[in-house]
């Protein structure tokens, strides 16, 4: 398996083209004004609108602010009010137990799905590309209002359950059940990832599979054995990656919940709340706070993925 | 053997075929409800509408505050520039990485991967308020500027890696010629770059045509509404009334993107699967 094929992402890129083995050393000129010239725009680009927000947001963090009059220095008192705020603390709660929940629920349909497609099937590409389809469309106010529909108490999953006698629930309205309906919205988007563990499963050496066969290998052994292992480099790239994403819904929760995180906050997910304290009630301040512990907690989360890879991602080839 | 095979593959074409349609109904359901009076909508399961009828579009293309027409166009406008600059800015920026030597390079190469693991909220205020700062609040100018100055870093990350496949001998060749690291770009990295910058103008179009969270923010304004704004503005007064309505323009704002996935679907698939993503 080559060292650069398409797929292996998370290799870090620039290194090799530092030192091509052929060239003389020591006389590497360097195009300093060129390459500033070509990076200028993204240069500007980081500055205006990535560097200098965080920390003019950091800033606003440490300030009561409500866009009209000039922010007022407050320290730390909305990181310290935030533990104190039961809707935040609802917040999180409803957060976690959707990224905990929805992140696995979508990684194993990718997983299966893909593993399923990859033995050389007629029809690959049409498969493909349906299961693709509902991520592509995935973060759309108009999928959220067919969800919406779909699980509304004459909707189409109570018809469905109707078939066999079973009286459905209010699904969306149920405070016990509207955050799985949004869980149930991310597994249905497991077209991304299956792309991208198709394109790796491709790769697999098939000599480790003809050596399994000849043992006789059963199917399980095998994937638990030779496929998982040897995917676990797509497995964690998946997982950085949709945990990212998890943390930053916002559209489904808002177009099912009319916009409140309802019923009796639910569905409040972070980024929801958030808008809702910085837009609606103009609390900017205590938004900025807001965005810098989620911040914190997204880097935290991907710390521990990056320092439990040593124990179960298989970089060796 | 060969039998065991087949038989095996039309087990798994049995399976898939359950669950690709448990997945589309959905969908295909949306469609065909859309087509039904208001009152049959939700009577049967059935997709496929008994007694057909376009009420739902026609009342609803203008039953919010302004009509689809204007919406659509402002989320056209928006898109198509938001493309436009995004492969501009970006191709500019991977050209630097991929290609040239220059102080620090390692340094903001990390610096942008880095940016691509940033969740937008972390910049979303104070944006608002610097674009507020600048009255452009009610403009598309907060919606678009960013991507003149390359802010997706995924996208100059997809391109640093095409390029890097493209052999170096075509570069140094046109520079051994006496063409300049401008004309290099332009008439040897840039058409050889198609096939990234035909992803690239994809995704952005169907990632900006479907974005909610900054339109909805950055947007107050009736005449400035972006499809997915039309849309959430009936669901906000649709409560009770008229579903009809608000499924025929759901159906309506998911059929540009449906039909750029049509169209460029292979491409799309082979982009997503060789560089991975969202």
């Amino acid at each position: 398996m080559s060292e650069n094929s398409g797929v292996a992402v998370l290799d870090p890129p620039v290194p090799e083209e530092a030192a091509p083995p052929v060239r003389r050393k020591g006389k590497r000129h360097k195009h300093n004004l060129a390459g500033y010239g070509f990076l200028a725009p993204w240069l500007i680009g980081l500055f205006a609108f990535t560097l200098i927000p965080m920390v003019y947001s950091l800033y606003l963090s440490l300030t009561k602010f409500n866009l009209l009059t000039a922010p007022q220095w407050i320290g730390f008192d909305n990181y310290v009010r935030l533990f104190s705020d039961e809707r935040y603390l609802q917040s999180i709660k409803v957060t976690l137990l959707y990224v905990v929940t929805s992140v696995p629920l979508k990684l194993a349909a990718a997983l299966l799905v893909a593993v399923a497609l990859n033995r050389g099937l007629k029809a690959l590409g049409f498969y493909r590309a349906t299961f693709y389809l509902p991520s592509l469309l995935g973060a759309s106010v108009a999928v959220s209002v067919m969800w919406r529909q779909i699980f509304s108490r004459d909707g189409l999953v109570n018809q469905f359950l109707g078939l066999f006698g079973i009286q459905g629930s209010d699904w969306i309205g149920d405070p016990r059940y509207a955050l799985w309906t949004l869980v149930l919205l991310s597994g249905w988007q497991f077209g991304t990832p299956m792309l991208i563990f198709l394109a790796g499963l491709k790769q697999l050496p098939q000599d480790l599979y003809e050596a399994a066969a000849i043992d006789g290998a059963g199917r399980f052994t095998v994937f638990f054995k030779i496929t998982l292992p040897l995917l676990s480099p797509m497995v964690f790239f998946n997982l950085v990656l949709e945990t990212i994403n998890a943390f930053q819904t916002f559209t489904p929760a808002y177009v099912i919940s009319n916009g409140l995180g309802g019923p009796i906050d639910s569905t409040l997910l972070y980024t929801l709340y958030l808008y809702l304290k910085g837009f609606g009630s103009m609390q900017m301040g205590y938004a900025s706070a807001m965005a810098w512990v989620l911040f914190a907690v997204i880097g935290l989360f991907t710390a521990i993925y990056f320092w439990s890879a040593r124990k179960w991602v298989n970089y060796a080839d | 053997m060969r039998t065991e095979k087949k038989q095996v593959h039309w087990r798994a074409h049995a399976v898939l075929i359950v669950v690709l349609v448990a997945m589309i109904y959905p969908m295909v359901w949306l469609v065909g409800a859309s087509f039904k009076p208001e009152n049959q909508i939700f009577s049967t399961m059935n997709p496929f509408p008994f007694a057909f009828t376009i009420a739902n579009y026609i009342n609803g293309w203008t039953a919010t505050g302004n009509s689809f027409t204007v919406y659509l166009a402002n989320s056209l406008t928006v898109s198509l520039c938001t493309v436009v600059a995004n492969v501009a800015s970006c191709s500019v920026a991977a050209y630097a990485f991929a290609r040239l030597d220059f102080a620090f390079k390692r340094f903001w190469f990390a610096v942008m991967l880095g940016t691509m693991m940033l969740p937008f909220q972390a910049t979303l205020i104070p944006q608002y308020t610097i674009f507020y700062q600048l009255n452009w609040i009610n403009t598309f100018l907060p919606l678009v500027v960013p991507y003149l100055l390359a802010t997706d870093a995924f996208f100059i990350f997809l391109m640093v890696q095409f390029i890097r496949g493209i052999p170096r001998e075509l570069d140094e060749a046109a520079a051994l010629d006496g063409a300049g690291h401008v004309r290099v770009f332009f008439s040897i990295i840039l058409p050889l770059l198609r096939p990234a910058l035909l992803t690239t103008t994809i995704l952005t179009f169907i990632w900006t045509f479907n974005d909610f969270l900054r339109q909805l923010v950055y947007l107050s304004d009736h005449s400035r509404y972006t499809a997915p704004l039309g849309l959430n503005a009936f669901v906000d007064r649709a409560s009770g009334s008229s579903y009809g309505g608000m499924l025929a323009m759901s159906v309506v704002t998911l059929v540009p993107t449906v039909a750029v996935f049509i169209v460029s679907q292979r491409r799309l698939v082979e982009g997503v699967a060789t560089t991975g993503i969202k």
